[in-house]
Order: C-alpha cells, then structure tokens, then sequence
C-alpha cells in the first residue's frame, strides 16, 4: 500500500490539474489561492508546461485561453477579487467555447474583505457575473482529496463539453491539510478534447469537437454573436447559437450533478450543503441520527448546473430542508425554487469569517423539529 | 486515545503553522488521521495566529478545534483570547518568557523562548522547543516520528538546530514535571 501523505487543499488543486494534463497556467496571487500557483511554478515545468504570473487576473484569464486555444489544457486560481476581474473574460471562453479551469478559493467578500477569512459568497457570481446568458458548469469540495479529484474533474468536462468550469473552494479548504493517498496515474479517468476527422469542412462553433490553432483548421474566434464558422451573426441564427451552447450544459444538469446522499429516504428533516460546510453537517448528521432523530443530508457536489430533479427526488418525504451556507442566502434561493413550496426551507447563514459548527447544526434541526412537533407535524 | 483537539496559539512568525504540521505530519507516520487548519489575521506578521490541529483514529469530519484537549499560548494576547474558553481538564502550557498567566495555576509555565535563546542560540526555534515540551506532557504522538517530522518539513541548513531546540523542549517539560513532584 502506498503510503499516506500530508496535504494542503490548494496542493491537492495543483497536483490534480496536473494530474489532469494542466500544462498551462497563469495567475495572479492572491490569497487565499497563492499556494496553487507556488506549487505550479515550481512544478509545471518539469513537465514541460508552463507557469506565467501575469500582470493582474483579466490578463491571467486572457492567457489561459490563449493557451487552450494553442492547444494546452488551462487553468487560473484566484480569490473573489481577483475573479471578479476575470468575469468578462469567463463570458469570452463562454461564448468561444473554449475549455478551461477557473479556481476561485472563497474569502469574505465583497472587495478586499477579510483575505484570511472563508465565505461561500460567490456562488451567484460563479453562476452569474458575467453579463448575459451563458454556458458554465461549477464544482466544489469538502476534504482535500476531493480537491484533487474535483480538479481533475473540471478538466474532464471542459474539455469534454468546450466550456469554461470554475471549481468553488475556500479559505478554509484551500488552506486545510488532511493525510490522503491520492490517485495513482490511471486510477482516475482524463478525457482529451475531441478532433473532427475532416479539417477541410470543420465547422469550429457547431458541437463540442475542437481543433486548436496551427493545426489546419480555419478559426476564427470572436466574442462577437457568430455562426458556426465564427463569422458575426444575427437575429434567429445568434439565438440558435445560443441556445446550443447552453443547453449543451443545462440539459445535463441532472447527469451533471454529483452529490452524496446520507438517510434522505429516512428523513423529516434533509440538509442541504457543499464545500466547507459539509464537514459540520456530516459530524452534526451523525450526532443527530445517535439521538435518534430523523436526519438526512444531501452534500452536493455540482452547483452549477443546479438539479431540481435531485432536490426534489431527495426531499420528497421531508417536511423540513436546513440550507447552511457561510453566506446570507445564496444556493437556498435554487432550492427553494426547486421544491416549489412543498416543503419549508430553512436558511443558516454565517458571514462572520468563521465556519458554521456542528453545534449550530444541531441546534437548529433540534429547534426545527420541536416547531414541527408543535404544528402537529 | 481517540480524538485529541490541540490548539497552537501566539503571534504571527512564531511558527505555528509549521509547528501544526510538524505535528500532524508525525501523528500521520503514527497511523493517525490527521487535520491541521490555520487561522491568521491580514498582517505579514505579528498579528494572532492559531494552529488548529486534530489528532484521531476515526474519520475527521470537522476539521477546526471546537473543544482544545491542549492549549499552547506563546503570545499574551493568544493566553488573555483562548485561555478562557478552555475547559479545567484541558492542557495548557504557557511561554512564561513572554506570558502572564494571572494567578491560574493550573497553567504549565515553561520558559519556551528564553530557552531557545540560551540553549539553542536561536528565538526562531522557539516553535520547537514548544512542540518537544507539548509532546513530552501529552505523549500524542511517537519521539522518532516527530524528529522524522521535523528533520522533513524544516530546512536542511537549519535541521540540527530544529531538532536539538525539540530535546530542549522535551528537557524542560521533565525538569518541569520532576519538580512538581
């Protein structure tokens, strides 16, 4: 057997994109996301890829899809600030389709905040800051070896589907170091970005194949509204075009979504929770099935595309659904929307800069279900 | 033992994140599961830092210190921050160099600092004269594994200074304890 090996969060992301076939990166440091990049600095190039600190985010996004249109696998990490810089540009790789890795490791936002301090607060802005509809798929994680294994995830699908995947960890996370065996080579899949056979009649923006630059094809890449040949496009055929490279994503949001489930077909109460915050609900959940009491939670893995079909199915028998977030209310708004008003939902937000325990946890469930008893539920 | 919640407390640039590591890294070779989670203010150095390290032979699902079995304060401000919260059956050892501990006696005093200083000839190795006192009070993890830890996670250039500063650290916590006898 191999042996165990102590490991930081934000190692565990640059050992994964590694891992993945990452031979590009560019950033800006920031924290709490610098140790990726230190990391990859001093390891990208004896693989004979490449490490550039750029002169801010917006340059660092620019470069990494330069480079996956030169045909390396990219990737950039950055923290809130820095990612709110990035987001036109993550609507440039949307709408070129191009594949690449966005890692944003959370603080307590907005602007400066507190740099040292974890938040989920960009899971909106993961989603939605960049201007318009557009295509995007977000991960997260809540152990280091998940880390890793989310990393090399993320590279999978954006090659896999030509867009832009951002992976949602924080401060806590990204800094936290756990003992792990991670993946030997092989042991976790690594999809390569799919050829046309044809060069001669390849249309670069019609599906998810792709041919990088100098290798015959004719490109021509624009953030302009363009047809499948990349020339500018209007009216019905801007809306068909997208329409296709969003629903390529939306319309797998329920194959998308990867999850773990505890005790959802047993339970009046379900929690709902990712990244970080998962821990506690895990350790509280635990607590609270010895006490007896009827506790499922649903850890999810996917945000973005968001599953109401996983909601719904996991809280069909639920009278009660806890969503802990260190934010005000962000993902509980989807899931409150997926479970159209059958079930009440519960928001606990933390925004002081520290996690939520598994004491909070149960002493809401256990409130909760006191309410519940004395509503005749 | 099964789970062990130890916190490392003091100023910025003492070294307590290392030291965390130090220490996890060890438990680790001790075929333990380990979690080690830092907390620190903005500042470069000098504002609080804290090392946040759990010890234990289940699955650690919350990686953060809710409830300290070990308490280490090289700071006043970190002893006047944590110290209260810190149950009576709790461990607490103290840098009697730099910290007053107003009358609780129940404290372990050492002069962790002082004696990196004369004996070491180095105040950065005050992290580890602290790790080999911590570890000869509590026994949390094996003697070997923790130079094994040491000898890896410090620089070469500075690895028989790290690991003499933990046998001082360790000499004084049994001076310490035969005199209490």
């Amino acid at each position: 057997m191999r042996a165990q090996e102590l490991v930081q969060g934000n190692e565990a992301c640059a050992r994964g994109a590694l891992y993945a076939g990452c031979r590009f990166f560019a950033g800006y440091p920031i924290t709490p996301s610098s140790e990726i990049m230190e990391y990859l600095a001093r390891e990208m190039p004896k693989v004979g890829g490449i490490c550039l600190q750029m002169e801010d985010e917006i340059a660092s996004i620019s470069a990494v899809i330069g480079a996956s249109w030169g045909g390396a696998k990219a990737m950039t990490a950055t923290s809130g600030p820095g990612f709110s810089l990035m987001q036109e540009s993550i609507g440039y790789a949307a709408i070129t389709e191009t594949p690449c890795v966005i890692v944003d490791a959370q603080r307590w936002s907005p602007s400066t905040g507190q740099p040292t301090k974890a938040a989920q607060g960009d899971v909106m802005q993961a989603r939605w800051g960049t201007h318009g509809d557009h295509p995007v798929i977000v991960l997260t994680a809540s152990w280091v070896r998940e880390v890793f294994e989310m990393t090399v995830h993320a590279f999978n699908l954006s090659e896999q589907y030509r867009v832009p995947v951002i992976l949602l960890l924080d401060e806590v996370l990204a800094h936290l170091r756990e003992n792990v065996i991670l993946p030997e080579p092989g042991e976790l899949e690594v999809v390569e970005r799919r050829r046309p056979e044809r060069l001669e009649d390849f249309k670069p923006f019609s599906n998810e194949m792709i041919v990088n630059f100098g290798e015959g094809a004719r490109l021509m890449v624009t953030g302009m509204a363009h047809d499948e040949w990349g020339f500018p496009a209007q009216g019905q055929k801007a809306a068909e075009q997208l329409q296709r490279i969003v629903s390529k994503i939306e319309s797998r949001a329920d194959q998308l979504a990867l999850y773990r489930a505890h005790f959802v077909d047993d339970a009046d109460i379900i929690i709902i929770s990712y990244g970080i915050t998962s821990r506690a609900v895990e350790a509280a959940g635990h607590q609270l099935r010895a006490q007896g009491l009827a506790v499922g939670w649903l850890d999810l893995k996917t945000l973005w595309p968001f599953s109401d079909k996983l909601i719904r199915s996991c809280t069909e028998r639920a009278q009660y659904v806890l969503v802990p977030e260190l934010n005000l209310g962000q993902l509980v708004r989807e899931v409150e929307r997926a479970v159209r008003g059958r079930v009440a939902v519960e928001h606990l937000g933390r925004v002081d800069g520290y996690l939520i325990t598994p004491q909070e946890i149960c002493q809401r469930v256990q409130a909760l279900l006191r309410a519940g008893v004395s509503h005749g539920l | 033992m099964a789970t062990k919640q130890i916190q490392l407390t003091g100023a910025g640039g003492q070294g307590l994140v290392l030291a965390g590591i130090i220490l996890a890294e060890a438990a680790m070779r001790d075929g333990k599961n380990v979690a080690v989670a830092q907390s620190y203010g903005p500042e470069a150095r000098l504002g609080a830092s804290k090392s946040d390290v759990i010890i234990s032979t289940e699955k650690i699902a919350y990686p953060q210190v809710i409830k300290p079995d070990i308490l280490l304060c090289l700071s006043q401000d970190a002893f006047d921050k944590y110290s209260p919260a810190v149950d009576s059956q709790a461990l607490i050892v103290v840098d009697s160099t730099h910290v007053n501990v107003q009358g609780r006696n129940t404290v372990v005093q050492l002069p962790l600092s002082r004696a990196a200083v004369e004996q070491v000839g180095n105040k950065l190795v005050t992290n580890m004269v602290a790790l080999g006192a911590l570890n000869a009070l509590a026994h949390l993890v094996s003697w070997e594994n923790l130079q094994k830890a040491v000898a890896l996670r410090t620089p070469p250039k500075y690895r028989d200074q790290n690991l003499y500063a933990l046998e001082v650290g360790q000499r004084l916590a049994q001076e310490n304890q035969t005199k209490e006898v």
